[in-house]
C-alpha cells in the first residue's frame, strides 16, 4: 500500500488534511463536477494549452486539473525547502567545479567519462566565469514520497525547468472557485513568484550594470511551453523576445525596438543550449541569436540558466548527488535519492536484468516520460523488447525500484480516490541567495494505479497548498 | 623553417547585408612545433574587433556589423618558424584533460560502417600502430576532393572522398570509436619549392597516446604533420575550430573570394627579397 496523504495506515485523518476530509465530507460529486468543469473552462479561456509531443494530431490540450488542492504542513515544507536549498547549492558547486577547477572528478567522486562524456557537458564553458557564481538560476526539484518522514528526489531539472505557470494558475483557480476551502486555511501565498523571479534575473545583472533591462527568450509559439513564456514574461513586466528581436554588436545584446536598440543585460532563456547561437552552437539554428554566446563570456549579458548546466542534471549524475552533496558542501543530504542501479555497471545491470518487471528503467538523457519502461505495467513483449535495448546501450539507462508514491484524494470519474503524486518546487539562486515560493508543481498520474505523472502522458496537475496548523 | 602567410578572405555583398557577425580563429600559437615571429589582423573596415580566447586556448576574434556593407575583407598575416617534431605535440596550451576528447559531436558521431571501418583497419596491437594503420588506410581509402561537400563523418567514409576537414572528422571519429582520444586541428599547410611556394587552408588530426602524449596526422598527406604544417586553432570538429563562422541578415548574395600566399623565409631568401 502507497502512503496516503490524507489517511494514516490506521484510517484516521493526519493533520494536514483535517480541513480537506471535513470539506469532502459536505460536497456531493455533483457538485465538484460542476468546479471541475468551471476549472476547465477558466483553463481553456487563459489559454493554458499543452502541446504533447509524438502526438500525431499535433493538437494542443488542456492538461487535467484536479480541483481537491494537496496539503503539506509548514512543518513538512520547512525540512523540505532545507533540503531543497542544500541540493541545489551542491548542484551549482558541482557545475562551478567541472567548468573551473575540476576537483571532484580528481578526487573520485564522479567518474571522469561521466563529467568529460556527458553530452550536456559543454566544454565552451570552461573557464567562463557566470556572473555572482550562479549557473542554475531556476530549479525545478522533482520530490516524491513514499512515507511520512522523508523526501526523496526524482530528478534535478537544471535546464530550463518549465511548469510554473500550472503552480500558478492551479494557485488562481483555487482562490476563485474554492473560496471555501481556502478561506479555512492558512495557506502560504505562491503568487509573489514572478517578483522574486524578476528580482533574482536583476541580481545576477553583469557587474556594473545600475538599471539592468531583463527579458525573456522564447523559441516562439510552437514550443510547447510558448504558453509559460509569454505569461511569465507578462507577470514580471518584462519583454517576451525571439531571437529574430536580438542582435549582438560589439559583443553586447541588443534588442529592435522602435525607438531604436535597447541594451539587453539579462535574458531568462528558455531556448535549449544546442541552439542559442548558430556561431557558437548548432549553425543551423534559427532560434538564437548569432554572438551571443560570444556576449556572455565576454561578461555583458547574464543568461539564466547558465549554458552547459544540463551536465548536473542527468539521470546518470544523479546516482552521485548524495556524494556531491557530502564533498561540497560537508553536510549530510537531508533529502534521499531513489535507489539506483547503474546499468553501466555490468554487476548492476546483470541484477536489473533479472528483475526486469519490477523496476522502472529509464534513459540517462530522456526526459518527459519517454523512453522509460514501467516493468509491473508492462507486458511481457514490452519488457523484452526493452531487454533488448537495454543490452545493446546499457551505460544509457539507469534502473530504480517501483516506487510506492504517495497517493492524494483525486476527484476523478469514480468519485474521490486516492491517486499518485509528485512535486516539482522552483528553487530560484540569485546574487542575494535562495528563494523558494512556499509549494510547487503538484503532478498527479489521474489514472487509477498509474504511477507516470508527466503530462506527456496523461498527468494532471494540483494546487499544493503549505498550510499553517 | 620559417614561412611568411598572408590569408585574406573577402566577401563582395550584392546587396549591402544589415546585420554581419564573422567569428575567426585565425592566430597561431606557439608551441614546440613553431614559433609565432610575429602575425597580424587587418580589417579593411572600420569596425572594433574583439579578442577573446575559446575554453580550447584559441585566439578568437569577432567582429559585428549593424550599418549596411558592401565589402569586408580579413586579412590575416604574419610569420611562423617551424621545426620538425616528428608529429609529436609538446608545449600546446592544453585546458582539458585527454578524457574530453573522446566526447561525439554531431558531426563526429560513429556509425556501424564506421566503427566497422577503424577496427578493420587498426587491427589489434599498440595504440601508436592502431593509429598509423587507420591513417594509412583513410589516405587510401578516401580521395582528397576540396571541393566535395561538408558532411558529417559517417557520410563523408561512406562517400569516399572529402575536403581535408572531413578526413580529419573521420580519422577523429574513428579513433574515439576505439577508445582513443582525438581532436580536430585547423590551421595551414605549404606546398612546392623553392621560390614557387603556395599554401592552402589545411584540417588534420590529433590523437592521444599515453605513454608519448598528443600525435599529430595528416589524413590527406598520409603521414604526421611536417614543418610544413602551421598549427593555428584546435578542437572537438571543425566547428569548433573553425578558422572562421559568420552571419549576415537580408537578401543577399554573397561572393568569397580566399587567397593564401605563402613564403619560404629561410635566411636567404629572407634576405634576397628584403633587397
Amino acid at each position: 500500500m502507497a502512503f496516503d496523504e490524507m489517511y494514516a495506515a490506521d484510517g484516521s485523518v493526519r493533520p494536514p488534511y483535517a480541513g480537506v476530509a471535513k470539506w469532502l465530507a459536505g460536497v456531493n460529486p455533483e457538485q465538484l463536477e460542476r468546479r471541475r468543469l468551471e476549472a476547465e473552462l477558466f483553463y481553456r479561456r487563459g489559454g493554458i494549452t499543452f502541446a504533447v509531443y509524438g502526438d500525431t494530431q499535433g493538437e494542443e490540450r488542456i492538461i487535467p486539473f484536479d480541483i481537491i488542492p494537496r496539503i503539506l504542513s509548514s512543518t513538512e515544507w520547512a525540512k523540505l525547502s532545507k533540503g531543497l536549498e542544500q541540493r541545489v547549492r551542491a548542484l551549482n558547486l558541482y557545475l562551478a567545479d567541472i567548468y573551473g577547477k575540476q576537483t571532484a572528478v580528481k578526487a573520485g567522486i564522479v567518474p571522469e567519462d561521466l563529467v568529460w562524456r556527458n553530452p550536456a557537458y559543454r566544454p565552451e564553458m570552461a573557464g567562463v566565469a557566470v556572473p555572482h557564481g550562479v549557473y542554475v538560476h531556476i530549479a525545478g526539484i522533482d520530490i516524491v514520497r513514499i512515507d511520512g518522514d522523508d523526501f526523496y528526489v526524482l530528478e534535478d531539472n537544471a535546464r530550463t525547468p518549465s511548469g510554473v505557470s500550472y503552480m500558478l494558475g492551479g494557485r488562481e483557480i483555487c482562490f476563485r472557485l474554492m473560496a471555501d476551502l481556502y478561506g479555512a486555511h492558512k495557506v502560504a501565498p505562491v503568487d509573489n513568484y514572478p517578483d522574486e523571479l524578476v528580482s533574482m534575473l536583476r541580481s545576477v545583472a553583469p557587474r556594473g550594470v545600475d538599471n539592468p533591462s531583463v527579458a525573456l527568450l522564447t523559441p516562439g509559439q510552437f514550443n510547447s511551453a510558448y504558453y509559460e513564456h509569454s505569461f511569465l514574461a507578462d507577470k514580471m513586466g518584462v519583454e517576451l523576445v525571439e531571437g529574430r528581436d536580438l542582435f549582438v554588436k560589439d559583443a553586447n545584446v541588443y534588442k529592435r525596438t522602435t525607438e531604436g536598440p535597447k541594451k539587453v543585460d539579462v535574458l531568462y532563456r528558455r531556448v535549449d543550449d544546442d541552439f542559442i547561437d548558430p556561431l557558437a552552437f548548432r549553425p543551423d539554428s534559427m532560434l538564437g541569436v548569432p554572438g551571443l554566446f560570444g556576449a556572455y563570456t565576454a561578461g555583458n549579458v547574464t543568461l539564466a540558466n547558465a549554458v552547459g548546466t544540463g551536465a548536473a542534471d542527468d539521470k546518470a549524475i544523479y546516482t552521485y548527488m548524495p556524494e556531491i552533496v557530502k564533498f561540497f558542501l560537508s553536510e549530510e543530504p537531508i533529502l534521499k535519492n531513489v535507489p539506483t542501479w547503474r546499468c553501466r555497471d555490468p554487476k548492476e545491470l546483470s541484477h536489473v536484468l533479472d528483475h526486469l518487471p519490477e523496476l522502472v528503467v529509464k534513459e540517462v538523457h530522456g526526459s518527459g516520460g519517454y523512453g522509460m519502461l514501467v516493468g509491473p505495467q508492462s507486458t511481457k513483449s514490452e519488457i523484452e523488447d526493452f531487454r533488448a535495448r537495454l543490452k545493446a546501450n546499457p551505460e544509457t539507462y539507469i534502473a530504480q525500484p517501483t516506487l510506492a508514491l504517495s497517493t492524494c484524494p483525486s476527484f476523478v470519474a469514480s468519485g474521490v480516490a486516492p491517486r499518485h503524486v509528485d512535486l516539482r518546487p522552483f528553487v530560484l539562486t540569485g546574487a542575494n541567495g535562495m528563494k523558494i515560493v512556499p509549494g510547487g508543481l503538484t503532478r498527479v498520474a489521474m489514472r487509477e494505479g498509474s504511477l507516470v505523472v508527466n503530462s506527456s502522458q496523461g498527468g494532471g496537475t494540483k494546487d499544493t497548498w503549505v498550510v499553517d496548523l | 623553417m620559417r614561412i611568411r602567410l598572408q590569408h585574406r578572405t573577402a566577401y563582395i555583398y550584392d546587396d549591402p547585408a544589415g546585420a554581419v557577425i564573422q567569428v575567426f580563429r585565425r592566430t597561431p600559437r606557439n608551441y614546440d612545433g613553431q614559433h609565432v615571429r610575429h602575425w597580424r589582423v587587418d580589417i579593411d573596415q572600420d569596425v572594433q574587433m574583439q579578442t577573446i580566447e575559446d575554453a580550447f586556448g584559441n585566439i578568437v576574434n569577432s567582429l559585428s556589423f549593424t550599418r549596411p556593407l558592401d565589402d569586408l575583407s580579413i586579412t590575416v598575416q604574419g610569420e611562423v618558424e617551424t621545426r620538425e617534431i616528428h608529429g609529436v605535440v609538446r608545449g600546446a596550451i592544453e585546458r582539458f584533460p585527454a578524457g574530453l576528447y573522446l566526447r561525439e559531436t554531431h558531426l563526429t558521431q560513429p556509425d556501424g560502417a564506421l566503427r566497422k571501418f577503424a577496427r578493420d583497419s587498426a587491427g589489434a596491437g599498440e595504440p601508436l600502430e592502431r593509429l598509423h594503420k587507420l591513417l594509412a588506410a583513410l589516405h587510401t581509402d578516401m580521395e582528397c576532393d576540396p571541393k566535395a561537400p561538408e558532411l558529417p563523418a559517417t557520410k563523408a567514409l561512406a562517400a569516399e572522398r572529402g575536403t581535408a576537414n572531413d578526413m580529419a572528422q573521420v580519422f577523429i571519429t574513428a579513433a574515439r570509436s576505439l577508445d582513443i582520444p582525438a581532436r580536430f586541428i585547423a590551421g595551414y599547410l605549404l606546398h612546392g619549392e623553392a621560390n614557387k611556394y603556395s599554401a592552402s587552408v589545411h584540417a588534420w588530426a590529433e590523437a592521444f597516446v599515453p605513454s608519448i602524449g598528443w600525435i599529430g596526422f595528416d589524413p590527406v598527406e598520409g603521414i604526421s604533420p611536417s614543418e610544413s604544417h602551421v598549427r593555428v586553432s584546435m578542437a572537438l570538429d571543425h566547428l569548433g575550430a573553425a578558422p572562421l563562422r559568420g552571419t549576415a541578415q537580408g537578401h543577399l548574395e554573397e561572393r568569397l573570394e580566399v587567397t593564401v600566399l605563402a613564403e619560404h623565409a629561410d635566411h636567404a631568401g629572407f634576405r634576397q627579397q628584403q633587397q
